[in-house]
């Protein structure tokens, strides 16, 4: 019975599919999975945009939206009805294909990262050896619908915006990529599947989760700061800084585009917490021994959710920063934290089990980290701010 | 050849004449980007995950931004203003790609006598290209990791010694 | 070490965020349609014009001087004076509006009409829910729209409405003190018994005011 509640998307589509005749099943399921990926993360969407509205009021001790429907719930969707029934503005002297494809771009983009994301057990859509690779450079892509976005408007807000966006997503890729890097030296293999397989046994009842480990724990928060840096979420919103240049790239999008652009956002922030999840915090794997009877896809959202929530409570907690505090950030301190990660995760690779490696790895993590932090905090390159005022 | 590479070279190719062909400088870079894009699809084609992979994350994900940059930051991206289609130096240019051209058909020449051979492609892992990488090409990886290395201090001296000349 | 701010940050945001739920002071948001911020004295929004009495048409202060027309630094008021004259508050006939509108949309609450009128005929409103479904009718509003009762004002601003009060008493006993040595002095020149022939038409018009008092 619990089996079959784990299991029971991929069985329902395979009932499904057992009425189609036998050639055209592959293609029924690819298309059934497929639809479901593109309906299930709007539906994320309008409950992350929901949440945000409400967490960010109770921190700001707020109400947040209360009218539309019981609590606001129905908020999601006066919003959509809004967006949908706007006027879609193209600017007089905008470039019409390239404005037109940006949010298209971005959103397809971004929905494919879903093909290789393992939502739970035997719940991928394909299985790629290489998917974390595939995964990367979807995101990859999605850059280049920002700057198209932001150049075709003919809009200076937008063209810095943009320009912006590009700048922060490249210089934060790196270390996103490299605190990902030690996963796979860890694991020898660049499958999310295995990945997941390989976290997904237990010592005592509790997880074999990458961040329970000393080199996983730096690179879970180097990949939680990139990952923020990437989604271009609070404190690393300046390509969309709203007192500063309007919208940033989708200054001159209105309408349906606004809402693919928004939805573009927060799909990509639910395909790269599922991927943090799936690297660092065992995918779809019980967090003790003993709730393993859980289905485990309740588990990938659980986790996926929680991560919003985090990116959500990070936003109504720190202000935005600065472009130079932000390349310094990305370049003098992160950067070389991952690259001192992957050095632990090798040192933690070749010594062998017992407490050793253990009180090894976390010394030098921990040392870099204070040394580093403390170097960049003296020079002013991060650490707390000081103001100067005009007379 | 199946029907989707005949659509995915038409693509592929279409992106490539108008990278060249297209009077807006980044209208061109956008158009690029496609032939990139194209061509990551027909590795993909050919069973060659990794590669098609990587071509998507350095090519579209880096070059083309990079070479996007390179518009904006230095000289506009507005049309120029002078209407010859051709450039002043075509016969130049002319010499040069038919030569590109021809070193390279002679050496896919060959390498492949019966180019329309029909073998299955062999599937290679990404592990064996792992392994193919530290094993019997690690001596040229390592030059190129050198190089690159190189190249990235190179970088960041000529960076910082500009921004010692500007105070 | 580098990151304890952020974790105070992040800790401050958690207890504002449980606080919230937990003590309804926290809360200053009022949830206006159902629950209403009391009024301020000074709020001002929108003129309306003052009248006296029971009957607004004849109790209109304004005298259609066009003074708060022509000062209107957006031009939202529009005065047509009347024909005919009807008495004031003191008694004297005065030409009175025969048209009054303000436009809504164009007002920008500077005041200027209330600093300006003589007549303290025109004052500021605290109402602020103006807004209409019909964009060009329902935003001007005529005369019997703004035409607002004295008591009403001493309820919205009871401070400025209590000094016009007594600025107009003031007024009006200086007049009828006025018209009393008028008065007087007409009869001890009547009781002299020198000239019969007062201006009579001076003399209706002050009557009234005696009367009405």
């Amino acid at each position: 019975m619990l089996e079959k509640a784990d299991q029971i998307f991929v069985l329902l589509l395979h009932w499904l599919v057992s009425f189609l005749p036998s050639n055209w099943q592959h293609v029924a399921s690819v298309v059934l999975c497929v639809a479901t990926i593109v309906l299930l993360y709007p539906a994320l969407f309008a409950i992350a945009v929901l949440l945000e509205r409400k967490g960010l009021g109770r921190m700001q001790n707020r109400y947040g939206p209360n009218r539309a429907g019981p609590f606001g719930i129905l908020q999601p969707v006066a919003d959509g009805i809004k967006s949908l029934t706007k006027e879609d503005i193209v600017p007089f002297r905008a470039d019409a294909l390239v404005h037109f494809m940006a949010p298209l771009v971005l959103v397809v983009a971004v929905f494919m990262g879903f093909a290789v994301m393992p939502m739970g057990r035997n719940m991928v859509l394909v299985d790629l050896d290489a998917s974390l690779l595939f995964f990367f450079a979807m995101g990859a892509s999605t850059e280049l619908s920002i700057f198209m976005a932001g150049w075709s408007s003919r809009n200076k807000y937008s063209l810095l915006g943009a320009m912006r966006a590009v700048a922060q997503m490249i210089s934060y890729e790196v270390p996103l990529l490299l605190s990902s890097v030690v996963i796979v030296m860890m694991t020898g293999s660049l499958s999310l599947v295995k990945i997941v397989e390989a976290q997904n046994h237990y010592s005592w009842g509790l997880p074999h989760w990458y961040v329970f480990t000393p080199w996983g724990l730096a690179g879970f928060v180097m990949f939680v700061i990139a990952s923020m840096a990437e989604t271009n979420r609070s404190p690393f919103d300046l390509p969309e800084g709203e007192s500063e240049i309007v919208a940033g790239y989708f200054t001159e999008y209105s309408g349906f585009k606004f809402a693919l652009f928004f939805l573009g956002e927060y799909v990509g922030m639910f395909g790269i917490a599922g991927l943090g999840t799936t690297l660092f915090l065992g995918g779809w794997s019980a967090p003790f021994a003993f709730l393993g009877w859980v289905p485990s896809w309740i588990w990938f959202f659980a986790k996926v959710m929680a991560w919003i929530c985090f990116f959500i409570w990070v936003r109504g907690t720190m202000p935005r920063l600065r472009q130079d505090q932000l390349m310094n950030f990305a370049w003098k301190f992160v950067l070389p934290m991952t690259l001192v990660n992957l050095m632990v995760a090798a040192l933690w690779r070749f010594m062998g089990e017992g407490l050793l490696r253990w009180a090894v790895c976390s010394v030098i993590v921990v040392v870099a980290y204070a040394a580093m932090g403390r170097v960049e905090m003296r020079r002013g390159h991060l650490g707390p701010r000081s103001y100067r005022y005009a007379e | 050849m199946s029907f989707a590479f005949y659509v995915v070279a038409a693509l592929t190719l279409a992106g490539g004449l108008a990278a060249v062909l297209l009077k807006n400088l980044v209208h061109c870079a956008l158009a690029l980007t496609v032939a990139f894009a194209g061509l990551a699809l027909l590795f993909l084609q050919l069973d060659a995950q990794f590669v098609g992979f990587v071509q998507i994350l350095v090519y579209i994900g880096a070059v083309a931004i990079l070479v996007v940059f390179a518009i904006l930051l230095t000289r506009g991206s507005e049309t120029p203003k002078s209407s010859e289609i051709f450039s002043r130096t075509w016969l130049a240019g002319l010499v040069v790609a038919a030569a590109v051209f021809a070193v390279l058909g002679w050496a896919v020449l060959q390498a492949a006598p019966g180019l329309p051979y029909a073998t299955v492609a062999p599937m290679v892992t990404v592990q064996e290209i792992g392994a193919a990488l530290m094993g019997r090409y690690v001596l040229p990886l390592e030059i190129v990791a050198l190089l690159l290395t190189a190249a990235l201090i190179g970088a960041v001296i000529v960076a910082m010694h500009e921004k010692e000349g500007a105070r | 070490m580098l990151g304890e701010g952020l974790l105070k940050g992040l800790a401050e945001t958690a207890r504002n965020f449980a606080g919230s739920y937990v003590s309804k002071e926290r809360l200053t948001t009022v949830q206006y349609p159902e629950e209403r911020v009391a009024p301020i004295e000074a709020a001002r929004v929108f003129p309306f014009l003052v009248y006296d009495g029971a009957d607004w048409e004849a109790g209109l202060r304004c005298v259609a001087c066009q003074i708060c027309e022509k000062e209107c630094p957006p031009k939202c008021i529009y005065i047509e004076k009347s024909k005919d004259k009807k008495p004031d508050y003191v008694g004297k006939p005065q030409i009175y509006p025969a048209r009054f509108d303000i436009d809504v949309s164009v007002c920008m609450s500077c005041q200027i009409c209330v600093e300006v009128c003589p007549f303290e005929a025109i004052k500021m409103d605290t109402e602020f829910e103006l807004a209409t479904q019909d964009r060009f009718g329902g935003l001007l509003h005529d005369r019997k729209q703004l035409a607002k009762s004295n008591e009403y004002f001493h309820a919205i601003h009871p401070t400025e409405a209590a000094e016009v009060d007594a600025r107009l008493d003031e007024e009006k006993a200086k007049v009828e003190a006025k018209a009393k040595a008028a008065a007087e002095a007409a009869a001890a020149k009547a009781a002299a018994g020198a000239a019969p022939a007062a201006p009579p038409a001076a003399k209706p018009a002050e009557k009234p005011a005696g009367g009405g008092e």
